[in-house]
């Protein structure tokens, strides 16, 4: 298959417990983000939308935790919620021990929105930029960590191209790159390979997977596919519409070393069916 | 790709251009015709009754005092009072283009910058918003021609003259556009454009010049072309009181006190050629700059 450059092997900082022991249970002290009894009610002009109601959710240091449900289930404004960009009208939340406000003013997570959100005026290579420079880095470390970043999702002679210069593909490996840049421990990705064809999508869940298994960032991740939950998880929160609810939280089953033809395995298509139910359930409540 | 300059670009655009100038200078021609008509037939008829229609056609394109000026008779004036004379004399139109251009300059240069900074105001502070926009607004329903010669006066009383006072009436007019403009080109970023500004905790100041500035940029240069425009405008507006003290303007004023009717359109060809000049050199710089940004455009 002729390609596109596509991931090289970069020099990232390792963290966290080894491969080993990841799927082990935690201490409460790894506790990255606790969600409790969260409920968030629009005010709109005609009646109000109760987008989310009674969220529990518990999340540790280096898990990978998918949100799959129907579309207008809340997911997006869940993850708004834990990045400080929506406050909720009931309940409680908290990340690396604090308000999600001060988690936001520490600058703790990477936030990967639906769209890439690159700014058109600036190249690839400043907009991979863009959070160091408001950060206050100097220029040459900056360049080396946006250099260093695009090497790694494969975008390596692409630095001075304009955005629309890009496929929509490209457009999103930026995106990550840029979230990736400034190494944040918790990574808020919001449908972010929604838009992509199969290929692409299969190339960029496999590179999530290497970045994943070498940093063992946190991340929470809104997809709408099955496959890529299963493959990518640790757990996959299951929601239904109208309004918002958690119906299922399944563990993942799978081993912590994962390659594109995991999802063939039996206890991989055993979860897809579990999420498939799940979801059919969520369904038939409305 | 670089459609912003291609408007100046030869290829292709000469044919209809030329074809819309021969059309014009046609008709003009007619309407000379017809609009000196009855003057010339007046002193043909006092001459010789028995006149020809090659008499009238060359007694209407070539009248001393014309109602309309052919089109040969504005260029003929126009080429002597710019090549032939020296650029400092007083009877050099290009000396009088020099002062409503510098006057134009000036106020052109700080009524943007005060456009700019409204706009900063009004995006940042919403009290600004609600209070300062109607006096804005107000400020451009009063007729500039009323207001003109009140400043000039004003100004004149307390010894203020030449440049200043008019650099203020252009200023006063071109800010405008560029307020409008500048407001709605600092609000244009997208939600998903200040929610990620937002994740990194950007500062307001940070916003400002990473995403709002940057943001604005295609809106800035569309108001300043129009700025620009009225800015030359508001300069002849506040050249016409004056008279004596010369530009484009005084010149204007002069011929229509002495009928003189070719000066004034040598007057106003002039104009619109430092206008275009004028506009033409902001969309070189737009295109210079969006080329730099990555601009499509
Ligand atoms: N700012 C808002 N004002 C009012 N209602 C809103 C607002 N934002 C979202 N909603 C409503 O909240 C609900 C959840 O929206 P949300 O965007 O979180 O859904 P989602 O699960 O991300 O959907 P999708 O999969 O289509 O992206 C929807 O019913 C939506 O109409
Ligand atoms: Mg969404």
């Amino acid at each position: 298959m002729p390609s596109e450059p596509t991931a090289k092997v970069v020099d990232l900082p390792v963290r966290g417990r080894g491969a080993g022991d990841s799927s082990g249970r935690a201490a409460a002290s790894d506790v990255i983000i606790d969600i409790r009894n969260l409920g968030l009610t629009f005010q709109t002009a005609d009646a109000p939308v109760v987008a989310l109601s009674n969220i529990n959710l518990t999340i540790r240091a280096g898990e990978f935790v998918s949100l799959i449900g129907p579309s207008g289930c809340g997911k997006t404004t869940l993850m708004r919620i834990v990045a400080d960009l929506e406050q909720p009208t009931e309940g409680a939340v908290s990340v690396n021990g604090v308000s999600p406000r001060e988690a936001r003013l520490k600058r703790a997570y990477g936030y990967i929105f639906q769209a890439a959100a690159l700014y058109p005026w600036r190249n690839v290579q400043r907009n991979v930029e863009l959070p160091h420079e408001i950060m206050g880095v100097p220029k040459e470390e900056r360049e080396a960590k946006a250099k260093r970043y695009l090497e790694l999702v494969g975008l390596k002679d692409f630095e001075k191209k304009f955005p629309w210069q890009l496929s929509g593909g490209m457009q999103q490996r930026v995106s990550l790159a840029r979230a990736l840049s400034f190494d944040p421990q918790l990574l808020l990705m919001d449908e972010p390979f929604g838009a992509l064809d199969e290929i692409t999508r299969d190339r960029m869940n496999e590179e999530l997977l290497q970045i994943w298994e070498k940093t063992r960032k946190t991340v929470i991740f809104v997809t709408h596919s099955i496959d890529e939950a299963v493959l990518l998880s640790t757990r996959i929160v299951v929601m239904s519409a109208r309004p918002g609810r958690i119906i299922d939280v399944i563990e993942s089953t799978l081993p912590p070393k994962r390659t594109l033809e995991t999802r063939e395995m039996p206890a991989a298509i055993e979860l897809a069916h579990r999420v498939r139910q799940g979801l059919k359930a969520g369904h038939s409540y409305d | 790709m670089n459609a912003g300059l291609g408007i100046l670009s030869p290829k292709g655009r000469v044919l209809p251009i030329l074809t819309i100038v021969a059309i014009i200078v046609l008709l003009w021609y007619a309407f000379a015709v017809l609009l000196n008509y009855n003057r010339v037939s007046e002193q043909l008829a006092g001459v010789n009754p028995e006149y020809s229609i090659g008499d009238l056609l060359r007694g209407t394109w070539s009248m001393e005092r014309p109602v309309l000026p052919a089109p040969d008779q504005i260029a003929v004036d126009l080429w002597n009072s710019t090549a032939e004379l020296r650029v400092t004399s007083k009877r050099s139109l290009l000396y009088h283009a020099y002062i409503t251009a510098s006057a134009t300059l000036v106020g052109f240069a700080f009524g943007s910058l005060l456009g700019i900074l409204l706009a900063a105001g009004i995006v940042h502070v919403r009290t600004l918003d609600r209070s300062l926009m109607p006096w804005i607004i107000a400020s451009q329903t009063i007729p500039i021609l009323a207001i003109a010669p009140m400043i000039i006066v004003i100004l004149a009383s307390v010894g203020v003259t030449g440049l200043v006072p008019k650099a203020i009436i252009s200023m006063y007019l071109c800010f405008f556009p560029v307020t409008i403009g500048m407001v709605k080109g600092l609000r244009s970023p997208d939600p998903q454009q200040m929610d990620l500004m937002r994740t990194y905790n950007a500062s307001q100041w940070q916003i400002f010049w990473m995403l709002r500035v940057p943001a604005s940029i295609p809106f800035l240069f569309a108001s300043l072309k129009v700025a620009v425009a009225i800015s030359l405008v508001g300069a002849i507006v506040g050249e016409l009181p004056t008279g004596a003290e010369g530009g484009l303007g005084s010149r204007m004023l002069a011929g229509s006190y002495y009928g003189q009717m070719v000066q004034i359109w040598s007057a106003l060809v002039l104009a619109a050629i430092l206008g275009m000049a004028m506009v033409y050199s902001i969309a070189g710089i737009e295109w210079a700059t969006l080329r730099r940004t990555g601009g499509r455009a």
